[in-house]
């Protein structure tokens, strides 16, 4: 019962870690362009 | 991101946003954001290729017409975005995908806790797992369960019920069993199920989301060439700029060159040539004189016209137009697509169902906490999902496949809609042909083809662009020529090496389409064709194989058309005008005929409309694109035959998916009525029965192979 206490926080805030980290992806407009992240590697940096 | 590095507080940047439709790979990225952010005023670009726009932080000083014209010294044409017109949408579908990842979290840890239920964990650690189940459930469930329960609502207060109606019942009453059974400490909560059960479901929402999203991405606002202002001359001769709205009959206006008709009037003063494409479709510049009566859309290719207002606003023939495909599109948003059909029989049976189930095990005295677990498993097992997850699934595949093939598809009831067409109608000019002129350059040498190419590139002539296309086709060199003048009607002069140059108006009247290259003395004449499209006649070959026959419905002349006919032997019908167009479909439609739309003038917008599908080419007018259910990009004629086969192929894996579900529940249903299957058994046996119909769609991905 005593592991319990502790592995059971762990496991939720590491789901909520994953939530957090999804919702914070969205918000942050990486799914906006799916086809252009794909893209935009390619692109040659220019030396500044 | 980089933050634009230092912002002036006196001026506050603007953000304007543009279609790109050319844009298409890295390079296009990368050079519209590196060559944007140097010109003076613009601080930063950001290209988003799936939505085939780019975002420009610039000083306000700039308008949307010097932005358009930095773009097209990239060499990429661009058209403003209207204010909002896909916001909502793409609201929505974050909601959605909020919701999934929310019911996706809460599915996940919920399993964990339930897991350790069934392996036997009891007493004290049981009660402390479900009152933990209940804490993440209850949150969860309210927040991804609201795009159900809002639907379900909507429907009840219009006295009606859809597919969301037992969803809702069935999880809100799970939720309540399981609280009742946490707080009681009894031995099964359901949590689980319901929170699987949602997970399932939104997932299939969010799929049907995304592929409505995708693909109108690409598709630009309705009327968006249409002139937005004109300049008004005052009585004094004094000149200001009037908003399209704002215009009245009788007002005299200045058309310049290059600028798009703001209403409907007749020529005043000065001769030009006019670019009708968006009117008629046809590609062949009109000329026009004083006396000419002109139309909003058109642009003026030419020199500048003076032409005084007879319709403005709503009244001129483009509105008109408009309006009729406003109208005939009401038609097709009646509409029932087939889950929606399919659940009008289902809802009420399964709703029926759990009530006499838990009807029948009150009576048969099996006490109320029973009754109600064994009304929940039924609602949860006949839980719809070939209908929330296979339709949507099956749909998301096949336009993915025909994506890929060069053809959009706007949504899954069109795909449904093709499936059922039984005949197909084609426009002539951009439909079967490419709808463009093409210069035939055999008969130039590489000198000539250099100094065409460096007149015909200044010039915004159809005739002039097909020209320097064709060139830059084969590589050609612009050889330097200076000193260029166009003068409207008559072509474009200039100088090189000293000798005069021109592309002028061929000698002597004739229809072909052809310019004459004229060189100090010598004279080449420039033949212009409107070719077939390539594989015109195996496209046309193959939709009759798939029992649609094809007819040509054109509003060019009748000569053309009919020989275009003789040549594919098809009936045709020419000189069509687009309530001639529109009748010839509803007659069509009182046969009891499902006609397929094959066009992309504006004149063939309310046909389009109409039509039961609608196929557009991706070249058509912003309106017509609009109207039609499908785009298909490129030369070749053969998507929309493809379009048609996949969609039937699609309707095949549809109906295979709710055969299966119904044995599935044939076989489920009876021994949930039973009361041997408990609510967690009936959220696996449905999460199974969801995986099986998803991956039945999932073979729609080879079905657009050639």
């Amino acid at each position: 019962m005593t592991g319990l206490a502790i592995l059971i926080p762990i496991a939720l805030g590491m789901g909520l870690l994953g939530l957090v980290a999804f919702l914070w992806s969205m918000r942050d407009g990486q799914y906006d362009d799916m086809d252009g992240a794909a893209s935009r590697i390619l692109i040659e940096e220019e030396e500044l | 991101m980089n933050a634009p590095a230092a912002i002036e507080a006196e001026h506050p940047l603007a953000t304007t946003r543009l279609t790109v439709p050319g844009m298409k790979c890295a390079g296009c990225i990368g050079k519209i954001e590196r060559e944007l952010a140097k010109v003076p005023g613009i601080a930063s670009a950001r290209a988003n290729l799936t939505a085939k726009r780019v975002a420009i932080t610039h000083d306000p000083a700039l308008d949307e017409g010097a932005l358009a014209a930095a773009l097209l010294a990239l060499g990429f044409e661009s058209q403003p975005v209207a204010d909002n017109p896909l916001g909502d949408e793409s609201k929505e579908r974050k909601r959605l995908n909020r919701a999934l990842g929310v019911a996706g979290f809460g599915m996940m840890n919920i399993m964990l806790l339930s897991v350790s239920v069934w392996s036997g964990a009891d007493g004290a650690t049981r009660g402390l797992f479900h009152w933990l189940s209940a804490l993440i459930a209850l949150p969860v469930i309210a927040y991804a369960g609201r795009p159900f329960f809002d639907s379900a609502w909507m429907a009840l207060s219009h006295k009606r019920t859809n597919m969301d109606v037992p969803i809702s019942i069935g999880v809100i009453l799970a939720t309540c069993m399981s609280l009742y059974e946490t707080v009681t400490g009894g031995e099964h909560a359901f949590f689980d199920s319901a929170v699987m059960l949602l997970f399932f479901l939104l997932a299939g929402r969010a799929l049907d989301a995304e592929m409505r999203t995708r693909t109108r991405a690409g598709i630009g606002a309705l009327l968006g060439r249409m002139g937005k202002s004109a300049t008004v001359i005052a009585p004094d001769g004094t000149t200001r700029r009037v908003a399209a709205k704002d215009l009245e009959p009788g007002m005299l206006v200045l058309v310049a060159a290059g600028e798009a008709l703001a209403a409907d009037g007749e020529v005043v003063e000065g001769t030009s040539a006019l670019d009708n494409a968006m009117l008629t479709g046809e590609s062949a510049p009109e000329p026009v004189g004083p006396g000419a009566a002109v139309h909003a859309g058109a642009i003026n290719l030419g020199s500048p016209l003076r032409v005084r207002l007879t319709h403005v606003a709503e009244d001129t023939a483009l509105a008109e137009i408009a309006r009729a495909m406003d109208e005939a599109g009401q038609s097709r948003s009646h509409y029932v697509r087939i889950a929606d059909r399919a659940s009008r029989l289902y809802a009420p049976v399964v709703h029926s169902l759990a009530a006499l189930a838990f009807a029948g095990w009150m009576i048969a005295g099996a006490g109320w906490h029973t009754s109600l677990t064994i009304a929940i498993a039924v609602l949860i097992i006949t839980c719809p999902c070939a209908m929330g997850l296979a339709v949507p699934a099956a749909q998301v595949v096949a336009s993915g496949a025909l994506m890929r093939r060069g053809l959009l598809v706007k949504d899954g009831s069109a795909l449904e809609r093709l499936a059922e067409c039984d005949v197909a109608l084609l426009d002539k000019t951009g439909t079967l042909t490419l709808g463009e002129p093409r210069a035939d350059l055999a008969g130039l040498g590489a000198e000539e083809r250099s100094i065409a190419l460096a007149l015909a590139q200044t010039s915004r002539h159809p005739l002039s662009r097909g020209l320097a296309a064709a060139a830059l086709r084969e590589g050609v060199v612009p050889a330097v020529v200076v000193d260029i003048r166009e003068q409207s009607g008559t072509g474009l002069t200039g100088r090189w090496n000293g000798l005069p140059v021109a592309l002028q108006r061929p000698e002597g009247t004739s229809d072909a389409l052809a310019t004459t290259l004229r060189i100090g003395e010598t004279r080449h004449t420039i033949a212009f064709a409107d070719p077939l499209r390539p594989d015109a006649v195996e496209a046309l070959a193959a939709l009759a194989a798939e029992g649609l026959p094809a007819s040509i419905l054109s509003g060019d002349r009748a000569a053309p058309v009919a020989a275009m006919a003789a040549r594919l032997g098809l009936p045709a019908q020419g000189e069509a005008s687009p309530q001639a167009k529109l009748a010839a479909l509803e007659a069509l439609k009182a046969q009891g005929r499902r006609p397929l739309m094959v066009g992309d003038g504006l004149n063939d917008g309310p046909a389009l409309a109409a039509a039961h599908a609608s196929i557009a080419p991706g070249t058509a007018s912003d309106a017509s694109q609009q109207a039609a259910d499908a785009v298909f990009i490129g030369e070749a004629l053969m998507p929309v035959a493809l379009a048609v086969r996949v969609a039937k192929a699609t309707m095949r894996i549809v109906r295979q998916n709710f055969g299966f579900s119904i044995v599935y529940n044939f076989l489920a249903v009876p021994l949930a009525l039973m009361g041997l299957v408990t609510p967690l058994v009936a959220a696996i046996a449905m999460s199974v029965s969801s995986l099986v119909v998803v991956a039945n769609s999932l073979r729609l991905a080879r079905s657009a192979r050639p």
